[in-house]
């Protein structure tokens, strides 16, 4: 197949979110209060789920199978109904103006859910039309969407025809169209391989870097870390963890490191930074802890000054990945 | 919305829908012409002439409004129930039009309006073929159009009840073949509820479309068993309620959201 499975480079996209004007004014984009969903069957999905998105912002929302984030996304876009709570986007509130909240997101869903027989074109500008925009208008920013995309040559096919990465990329087509100001994707990189994720990943920065406000699902760590300001974790119906990526991080109180030793002295330097609680892993290798208060630079000076030469000084697990396992130890439904 | 954007939401739509029944002809269009010219040869050239006359009228001439009724019920009612069905059951595209700001009544209209312009076009179709078999006669063309169009809407209505409560797929053959088959034959299509017992003309009083088989013939014939104001007053309280029922749960989200 000749089209490469990447996505817009960022001189394709210049301009191409000139619409965001209102930006970084602190305006909240997104106010979630309290939503609980207990399902027909009686799961109970959410349990008083609360979390904010300032305008402009990026949010990740984590969390195992089951933790209710597509339960969270379905009320924000009024596929399912709450059981109590409010939401707010953008200052309109989901019940009392939901034709005015609804304006204000576009959502890729994490399951497909256009109709395999209709044209990728007429899937992006029938989207326009549910939003009251004319053909006229709706034509020319589809193309333009679909070029940012990548997807401008498959624009007339039957949207069976694409691959799962070209679905995935039409759903986010069609969730700009109307030129939203809170974009919502669930899980859009779930089944994408790398080069894609990655080419995601910079459409993305360059939808925020426009002013867009982002709020994502995923799985992956890696994409949090990368993408996100802010960081939500969900376990079992409640969030368990929410601020910067920064500061989730500083809920370990300690981080573990791993020390390497030039010679096989580990016994002697364990008995230097025993105020680091070490432990000892090979003749020439130890595992420190680093508390808020304490640095690496301290340790690594005093065993210096004692005439023990650190080789290298290593993380011992992936950060984000070891608050989650902390806080969702045993959670996963 | 405003109006203007709630009229471009209205015709996509239509749009969508008209463009794919045009589509797929064969499936839409080309099955109840072939059924009713079956019935215009074997009612016509077959048998016609060893039934009769009803009220004063050529049998063939006096089944042909009903024909083309029976083609208007099921294909309209067919068309919607299934456009709703599928795109809440199988693809899950009805979430494209749930997510955005069009109203409850424009989702409605739109979903109908495909049904009534399926209809519309199958009746015309059936009629077209009628006539070199039963000839042209048409008493009151305002009556004709009125039932064709209120016939098609009811039905659309209808159809899309039933596409909004089905479960599976059979949920939306179920009633086509077992109430509204029934109903059809039922209701006046092949013959005068005149030659029935009182009995059984009472509780043919009971089937609507009776009320639009016998409106309809009126508006062809000038004859018809029942007064042609109290047959149009049942089509408009049923499209009224029909219309209340399908925007109340659209509205709250039935079957549609969790
Ligand atoms: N339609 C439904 N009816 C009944 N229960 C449901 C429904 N949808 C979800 N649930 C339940 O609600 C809980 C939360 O599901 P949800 O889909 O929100 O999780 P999630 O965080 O999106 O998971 P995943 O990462 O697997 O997509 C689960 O226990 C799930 O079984
Ligand atoms: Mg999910």
């Amino acid at each position: 197949m000749a089209s490469p499975e990447t996505i817009a480079k960022a001189d394709r996209f210049s301009g191409g979110a000139a619409w965001q004007e209102t930006r970084g004014s602190g305006e909240p984009a997104l106010v979630v209060r309290e939503l609980r969903k207990v399902y027909d069957g009686g799961t109970e999905a959410l349990k008083g789920v609360s979390f904010d998105m300032p305008a402009g912002d990026f949010l990740a929302l984590l969390g195992p199978n089951g933790a209710g984030k597509t339960t969270v996304i379905g009320i924000l876009t009024g596929l399912v109904h709450k059981t109590s709570g409010t939401v707010a986007v953008f200052g309109e509130d989901i019940d009392r103006n939901h034709q005015a909240a609804r304006r204000h997101i576009g959502v890729v869903p994490q399951e497909l859910n256009f109709n395999i027989f209709e044209r990728v074109i007429d899937i992006v500008v029938n989207q326009a039309g549910y939003y009251g925009i004319p053909r006229s208008t709706a034509l020319p920013r589809a193309e333009r969407l679909l070029e940012q995309l990548s997807l401008h040559d498959k624009r007339n096919e039957r949207s069976r025809n694409l691959s799962g990465g070209m679905k995935r990329r039409l759903m986010i087509a069609r969730a700009l169209i109307h030129q939203p100001r809170l974009l919502i994707l669930d899980e859009p990189t779930a089944g994408v391989d790398v080069e894609l994720r990655r080419g995601m990943w910079d459409f993305l920065r360059q939808l925020t870097a426009g002013g867009t406000t982002i709020l994502m699902t995923t799985h992956y760590l890696e994409e949090a870390e990368q993408l996100a300001r802010h960081v939500a974790i969900i376990n079992r119906g409640t969030i368990i963890a929410d601020g910067t990526v920064k500061g989730i991080l500083s809920r370990l109180h300690s981080e573990v490191v791993t020390v390497e030793l030039v010679e096989e002295k580990a016994e002697a330097a364990a008995a230097v930074v025993h105020a680091f609680r070490p432990k000892l892993v090979e003749p020439g290798v130890l595992d420190i802890e680093i508390d808020s208060k304490a640095t690496v630079g301290t340790a690594v000076a005093a065993l210096e000054a004692a005439g023990i030469g650190v080789k290298m000084v290593r993380s011992k697990s992936g950060r984000l990945e070891e608050v989650f396992m902390r806080l969702t130890s045993g959670g996963a439904a | 919305m405003t109006p203007f954007e709630a009229w471009i939401s209205f015709y996509t739509i239509v749009r969508k829908d008209v463009v794919r029944i045009v589509r797929i002809w064969p499936q839409t269009f080309l099955p109840a012409v072939v059924t009713s010219v079956l019935y215009f040869l074997i009612f016509g050239t077959v048998l016609g002439s060893r039934i009769g006359e009803f009220q004063g009228v050529a049998f063939l001439s006096f089944v042909v409004p009903g024909l083309v009724m029976m083609a208007v019920v099921t294909n309209a009612f067919s068309n919607v129930a299934f456009v709703m069905f599928s795109s809440k059951f199988f693809a899950r595209n009805i979430d494209e039009i749930l997510v955005s700001p069009t109203p409850p009544f424009v989702i409605v209209a739109g979903f109908v309006a495909g049904g009534v312009t399926r209809g519309v076009l199958v009746g015309l179709l059936v009629f077209l073929t009628s006539i070199p078999f039963a000839g042209l006669s048409i008493h009151s063309l305002p009556v004709v159009l009125l039932f064709l169009v209120l016939t098609s809407l009811a039905l659309s209505l209808g159809g899309l009840i039933n596409g909004i409560h089905a479960q599976s797929i059979d949920g939306i053959n179920i009633i086509p073949t077992f109430v509204l088959t029934p109903l059809v034959y039922l209701g006046g299509v092949f013959y005068s509820i005149e030659i029935l017992p009182g009995f059984w003309q009472g509780v043919t009083h009971a089937n609507p479309i009776f009320f639009v088989v016998d409106g309809f013939r009126y508006g062809f014939l000038g004859i018809s068993d029942t007064p042609i104001l109290v047959s149009t007053g049942v089509l408009l309280a049923g499209c009224a309620l029909l219309s209340l029922i399908a925007w109340y749960e659209i509205r709250s989200g039935l079957r549609l959201k969790q």
